[in-house]
């Protein structure tokens, strides 16, 4: 969402808006603003800049992805099934998000992968600042894409974007098929839902995966479902096949001048889009901002997010 | 918790306002939050005394106001109200809906009291 251009303006808070101007004077005095950020727009202005970062690469450009889920779902499990798949380590860089420990980046390290920890402390999940920092000790040269896995916890993470293009959920099926109803927020984010360890689903009575995807679209979710056992090697050529289907569009995107950003907040600017076309109010996206990066990227307003799926 | 992280970029944009309109003390904060941000409004409100402590936002009031979540129907238009996890339009039942209210975590406005009368309280 964009706090600069008046996107932020919706039917729920058009009436905030004083007729006079952003300033009023209240009946006792005060000097009343209207301001109308979103409460991150400080860590959304941050992941911008890491978007841009991974945008800056033309044709190379770099696909980022969240991983969320809750602890032990298996993302790093995922990834050293996902490094194997993929044959080439070069290809990939990790950064490890857990309040502590270098464990999951010392596994990804014995596959032969840059890796970042992240020991966040206290912090329950990932933010756009930690991943910038995390940012400045990896090399990018010839990488395709960059995983970042979130600190295991299926509230948290979802409200922050770090600058990534796709987030994906992993529900593990000895989780219970309902974690997308308990956890709307989450399961709303993911661009794509995984579930995980279905070896297991054999020994299992209680986990239905039809029920799953169900719950998933009752949360207004149109994202694809894929199953996977890392363990086994089971239906991991799926997923290696929809990320490097996705890191195709990607680069497509970059060099038609767009980019994108996770499904929660581009459904967003997809509902601001169609009501600056009815001339609900004016909304232009022709401003830019210089940050002073020197990878003369230039990310004017919201970006021109490709909000297709 | 991540509501006291939230609560910190609050506080770090109250005092960018108060700054950027003569500097005067936050008097009143309000926000509106809908139960699809992942913000707690009952979290937001413990945690703001201690984010904004010895900070020119100290002592104001936070008033809330939680968004409903509605959706709009891409299949026969209607705008209804939802659940966060049964997003159905209630008009036709149908699935295919765009939320349209449910997900803000906005600062809507705020407050300042003069500066003359923030310099007089500090006195």
């Amino acid at each position: 969402m964009c706090d600069t251009c008046g996107c932020n303006i919706t039917d729920g808070n058009r009436h905030l808006v004083s007729p006079g101007g952003r300033l009023e004077q209240t009946e006792d005095g005060r000097t009343a603003i209207t301001v109308l950020k979103s409460l991150l727009g400080e860590n959304d202005h941050q992941a911008q800049h890491n978007r841009a970062h991974f945008d800056a690469r033309g044709i190379l450009a770099v696909l980022a992805v969240n991983l969320m889920s809750s602890p032990g779902a298996g993302k790093t499990a995922l990834l050293e099934a996902t490094i194997d798949a993929l044959g080439d380590p070069a290809r990939i860089v990790v950064i490890e998000g857990d309040l502590e420990t270098e464990n999951d980046a010392a596994r990804i390290r014995a596959k032969g992968v840059q890796a970042v920890q992240i020991a966040t402390g206290s912090a329950c999940h990932l933010d756009a600042h930690m991943v910038h920092d995390a940012l400045h000790r990896i090399d990018l040269d010839g990488v395709d894409i960059v995983f970042i896995e979130n600190v295991g916890n299926l509230v948290c993470p979802a409200s922050f974007d770090l600058g990534q293009h796709l987030n994906v959920t992993l529900l593990s099926v000895t989780e219970g098929d309902d974690k997308p109803a308990k956890y709307p927020v989450m399961f709303r984010a993911a661009d794509m839902m995984l579930l995980t360890k279905t070896d297991l689903l054999a020994v299992l009575d209680d986990f239905d995966t039809d029920k799953a995807e169900r719950a998933l679209r009752l949360v207004g979710s149109a994202a694809p479902v894929l199953h996977a056992s890392a363990r086994r090697n089971v239906g991991v050529d799926h997923w290696i096949d929809w990320i490097e289907g996705e890191l195709v569009a990607q680069r497509a995107r970059i060099e038609a001048g767009t980019t994108r950003r996770p499904a929660v907040q581009a459904e967003g600017a997809r509902l601001h889009a169609s009501e600056a076309a009815g001339g609900a109010h004016g909304h232009s996206h022709g401003h830019s901002h210089d940050h002073g990066h020197d990878h003369g990227h230039d990310h004017a307003g919201a970006p021109a997010a490709d909000t297709s799926r | 918790m991540h509501e006291l992280a939230v609560c910190q970029a609050l506080v770090q944009q109250l005092e960018d306002v108060s700054a950027a309109n003569g500097g005067g003390r936050v008097e009143l904060v309000r926000l509106r939050i809908g139960p699809l941000s992942g913000v707690e409004a009952e979290l937001l409100r413990h945690a703001f005394p201690v984010a904004s402590a010895g900070t020119v936002a100290e002592r104001a009031e936070l008033a809330i106001e939680v968004a409903p979540v509605t959706v709009r129907c891409s299949d026969c238009g209607a705008t209804s109200a939802a659940a966060p996890n049964r997003m159905l339009c209630g008009a036709c039942n149908g699935y295919r809906v765009r939320l349209a209210s449910g997900d803000e975590m906005l600062l809507e406005s705020v407050e300042l009291a003069s500066a003359e009368a923030s310099a007089a309280q500090m006195l």
